[in-house]
């Protein structure tokens, strides 16, 4: 199905099952143990052994020899794997570092061996007796040293120029209120729940690989590059993913090392990653320093905003795009984003959730509450005196939806704005100072190619498969209730099976694309079905009526499971996107609002209310929607509060690599979360009239707990995370 | 958790395999390769998982966790770090809540163990598991079965009068309130971010049998 025009009226808009509050439909098999994640499939194939991974102790530099003596012969070794032994091997497209070092090293605690043994014990054991030798390399590591003299590009692309609206310069110079301020925030891990794992089993030259990936279709694509293998021969299988946040985007070294370990064992071996081994092993969100300049009039009209961002990656990695909002949020004549991309040999930096605005946003919202003190304005009316219908750049390109201030008007009424004092440091609560920031969300909505199979059997069950992938978004659930409003059925007659190659090419779970483009495939397929079972009855599929789990047409009505019949009946098909995200600018917009009390002796920081009021599109199960917003909102608030890895510059490498060093939010730190979803469809986003959610609830999140310790205690930090030693010499006097 | 007369066997358990092992190491010494490693050191035990007595001869450093999920194949109970860092791994020994993976699994002969399986089955949930479903206390499902566990510990835990950081007086008993539940919970790490909705949860489950 080409989707080339905005949607009209269609099944889903009946709403019987779409837009109801649902129960996850694999809630009973998380909540009690039974969903098998990647490591847990003893039930798949027999006698696997244990791999454990070695990590290269420096971060850059060439090995220049392995002593593998004592690990082989230490009890339960089977085969060890090294880039000596591995064979000639490729490297993924979407990997920046090979995921197999040797004999150069790109970062620490890259890959350099795999120990294959009986057990985990003894894999384990072994590990610790590889002996390498290497021949460390000077490696850079500072981020804000390396960004000097780094030319500004624009999307980060080489040569591609700085994107200018406008004379930003001229107009600057010439505002009577301006702001010219650096922010920075650090790098981030992804720290989800679930180590990335596999089991790889071959046979003959096929491989097989349970795994934990968000992308199937790019997982079985770059596993068969990385071993030149054809694709064909490879298959993924990954139904249950205990979290990803975009470190689960990418073929990572386990899935590699787990195919190399078991070809060299000649049995099934499985891998996961020992947690202090995540946050160098993996990617992160790398680290930004953004300088954000607003030029304003004395009534609050920007005229002048520019917003340029720092980061680095390895060499051939990509920049963060922190500057993406700021070309689309604002109003503003005179605009210029760029970005300078440094070349630092810390581990791989990549996607987490939000790339771009969640760390863009971080500091853009701080700059505007900033400039709205100065302007003596309240930083909700300054940001609606700014609002813009239109992409600044390009005025004849109108949003497709935009209620960026419904959403801050609602969330101002509901959260009790107006008791926030304008002047910072007024408000006591005995030993606390307390204090409201808001801050807007801003994520645009990608499209993505999503196919599904859909099939009804003699029983009237309707089966829906697809390599889509659940990753805690509620994938299983908004799927099936994507059938069942289709098909004209009850939620416990679809059976959603997804996460295996051998189905349809989705759009997988990234960019917060999603919900909105896989359950869009399935609305494909589900048509296409429609169209067979009033075929197969002699029924005019324009006059076709499904519900009650039947057929209707006229008076005639049947049984889907008749329709069906002993064969059964079964349709594939794929959403495919016209250019209608070109001609609307398609994006998700939100307020949040935060109250935190500072101790005033102590600085300790408590977050006491927070809300949510987001605009995107049409919430297709607004209870998992509801969750995905607060579990973005508590990253948001990790990202604000704790959660940095600490570059030691010196050897190149995150200190912090595990969740004691790590820190990211725990109960105590979170309170009740509201969030509120706006009325809204977008008939040109999909046949779904959706959007994505998962991403907008952590942008601007930070900056509405930044503003909110700022109007606490009047202490302005421009540094994430907010820990009190940057802002404790600056609390007010205690009387 | 265990007895004196415990701590004797397993000293005997590993001085026995010690002996095995050097006489294998002789039997196969050879000039060319180093020295073979000691054998691992394997014991007996044998613990209650859910009702049912189990009997396992392991190697010493196998966690509880691990005896769990990778020799019993009861995988609900989650490795998330094998550091005592995160709260998946929580399990009940004798009615007390654990990380399995800070505990070597020789170390519970005896013991009574209750994992996410022995609470409830998807055609039965534990009135805990049902409010999670309810609440969607949950996302990816990883940390669930942990912070279950640890949820029904937590309970119990307040009605039975163990104070905890946030109770203001502990000459009173603590009570069911949401710093109380927070406090105690926040040795599992959601990092989805559920919080919200699994204190509604507990809340929940805690009001039913209030």
């Amino acid at each position: 199905m080409k989707f080339t025009t905005p949607a009209g009226q269609n099944p889903i808009d009946q709403l019987k099952v779409i837009g109801k509050p649902t129960d996850r439909i694999d809630g009973p098999k998380k909540t009690t143990g039974t969903a098998p994640y990647a490591y847990e499939r003893h039930d798949v194939v027999p006698n696997q052994a244990y791999g454990y991974i070695v990590g290269a102790a420096i971060a850059k530099g060439r090995i220049n020899a392995i002593d593998l003596a004592e690990a082989k012969a230490a009890p339960g070794v089977i085969a060890i794997v090294t880039a000596d032994s591995a064979g000639r091997l490729g490297k993924g497209k979407m990997n920046t570092a090979k995921l197999l070092a040797g004999p150069d090293v790109e970062h620490y605690h890259q890959a350099v061996a795999l120990i294959v043994a009986e057990t985990f014990e003894q894999a384990r054991a072994a590990a610790a007796l590889v002996r390498v030798d290497y021949a460390r390399a000077k490696g850079r590591f500072d981020l804000a040293e390396q960004l000097k003299g780094i030319p500004l590009t624009g999307d980060g692309n080489a040569g591609s120029p700085v994107d200018r609206v406008g004379d930003f310069a001229r107009a600057f110079a010439a505002a009577p209120v301006t702001l010219d301020a650096t922010y920075t925030t650090p790098d981030h891990s992804h720290a989800m729940m679930e180590p990335h794992a596999s089991i790889a089993a071959w046979d003959g030259d096929a491989l097989t690989l349970w795994t934990s990936n968000q992308m199937i279709a790019w997982g079985k694509e770059e596993l068969a590059l990385t071993l030149g293998i054809p694709k064909e021969k490879v298959r993924v299988i990954s139904p249950y993913i205990g979290g990803g946040f975009g470190g689960k985007l990418f073929l990572r070294a386990d899935a590699v090392m787990a195919a190399l370990g078991a070809r060299a064992a000649g049995r099934p071996v499985k891998i996961a990653l020992a947690r202090p081994m995540m946050a160098n092993n993996t990617t992160h969100r790398p680290a930004t320093i953004q300088r954000i300049r607003i030029g304003a009039t004395k009534d609050g009209k920007i005229t002048a905003i520019a917003h340029e961002s720092g980061s680095g990656d390895l060499p051939g990695g990509g920049p963060e795009t922190a500057v993406n909002q700021t070309k689309l949020l604002y109003a503003g004549a005179n605009r210029l984003t760029a970005m300078r991309l440094a070349v630092l040999d810390l581990p791989e930096g990549n996607a987490m959730r939000a790339p771009g605005e969640a760390p863009g946003l971080m500091a853009l919202e701080i700059a505007m509450d900033e400039m709205a003190e100065k302007l003596g304005m309240d930083p909700i009316a300054f940001r609606i005196a700014n609002d813009t219908q239109v992409d600044p750049a390009k005025p004849d390109r109108k949003f497709s939806q935009r209620q960026l201030i419904e959403c801050l008007q609602q969330g101002s009424e509901r959260f009790g704005w107006q008791a926030r004092k304008a002047k910072a440091a007024q408000v006591r609560d005995g030993q606390w100072l307390v204090g409201m920031g808001v801050a807007a969300g801003f994520r645009n909505n990608i499209t993505m190619k999503s196919a599904a199979r859909v099939g009804i059997d003699r029983k009237g069950m309707v089966t829906v498969a697809t390599d889509m992938t659940d990753i805690g978004t509620g994938t299983y659930t908004i799927i099936a209730q994507t059938a069942a409003e289709v098909m004209g059925v009850p939620l416990d007659k679809v059976i959603v099976l997804l996460g295996d190659s051998s189905f349809p090419v989705s759009a997988g779970s990234g960019g917060q694309w999603g919900a909105n483009s896989s359950t869009a495939g399935v609305y494909a397929a589900c048509m296409k079905l429609r169209e067979s079972v009033a075929q197969r009855l002699g029924f005019n599929s324009a006059e076709v009526e499904f519900a009650g789990g039947k057929v209707r047409s006229g008076n005639r009505s049947v049984d889907l499971a008749d329709a069906a019949g002993d064969a059964g009946l079964s349709a594939e098909d794929a959403i495919e996107f016209g250019d209608l995200g070109k001609q609307y600018q398609q994006s998700t917009f939100a307020s949040h609002f935060c109250e935190v009390g500072v101790h005033a002796m102590t600085g300790e920081i408590r977050i006491r209310r927070m809300l949510a009021v987001c605009a995107a599109g049409r919430i297709l199960n607004p209870k998992s929607a509801r969750n995905q917003v607060i579990g973005a909102m508590t990253m948001g608030a990790g990202a604000a509060l704790m959660e940095e890895l600490a570059v030691d510059k010196r050897f190149g490498f995150f200190v912090n690599h595990d969740l004691a060093g790590y820190e990211v939010p725990v109960h105590a730190d979170i309170p009740h979360q509201e969030v509120i979803f706006l009325d809204e469809v977008d008939p040109t986003s999909s046949p779904m009239k959706a959007k994505g959610v998962g991403e907008l609830g952590i942008c601007g999140v930070g900056a509405a707990i930044a503003n909110a310790i700022y109007n606490a205690t009047g202490a302005r930090v421009r540094d994430y995370p907010i820990t009190l030693e940057k802002f404790m010499d600056r609390l007010p006097e205690v009387a | 958790m265990k007895s004196p007369v415990d701590t004797e066997i397993s000293r005997r358990g590993i001085l026995v395999g010690g002996v095995a092992t050097a006489a294998l190491t002789v039997s196969t010494a050879d000039a060319q390769t180093p020295p073979t490693p000691a054998q691992p050191a394997t014991m007996k035990v044998s613990f209650d998982v859910n009702g049912k007595r189990r009997n396992l001869e392991l190697d010493t450093r196998t966690t509880l966790l691990d005896a769990l999920r990778e020799h019993l194949h009861l995988t609900g109970t989650k490795k998330g770090c094998d550091h005592g860092q995160c709260g998946a791994c929580t399990v009940m020994v004798d009615g007390q809540r654990i990380n399995s993976c800070l505990s070597l699994a020789v170390m519970h002969q005896g013991d009574r163990i209750t994992t996410i399986e022995g609470l409830g089955q998807p055609d039965r949930l534990h009135p805990m598991q049902a409010a999670f479903v309810k609440h969607d206390g949950y996302q990816c499902g990883y940390c669930t079965p942990g912070q279950i566990c640890s949820a029904v510990a937590v309970l119990d835990e307040i009605k039975a009068g163990i104070p905890s950081h946030a109770t203001g007086d502990f000459t009173t008993r603590p009570a069911i309130t949401n710093e109380e539940i927070r406090e105690r919970m926040s040795g599992n790490i959601c990092r989805c971010g559920a919080y919200s909705n699994i204190v509604d949860a507990i809340n929940d489950v805690a009001g039913v049998r209030a």
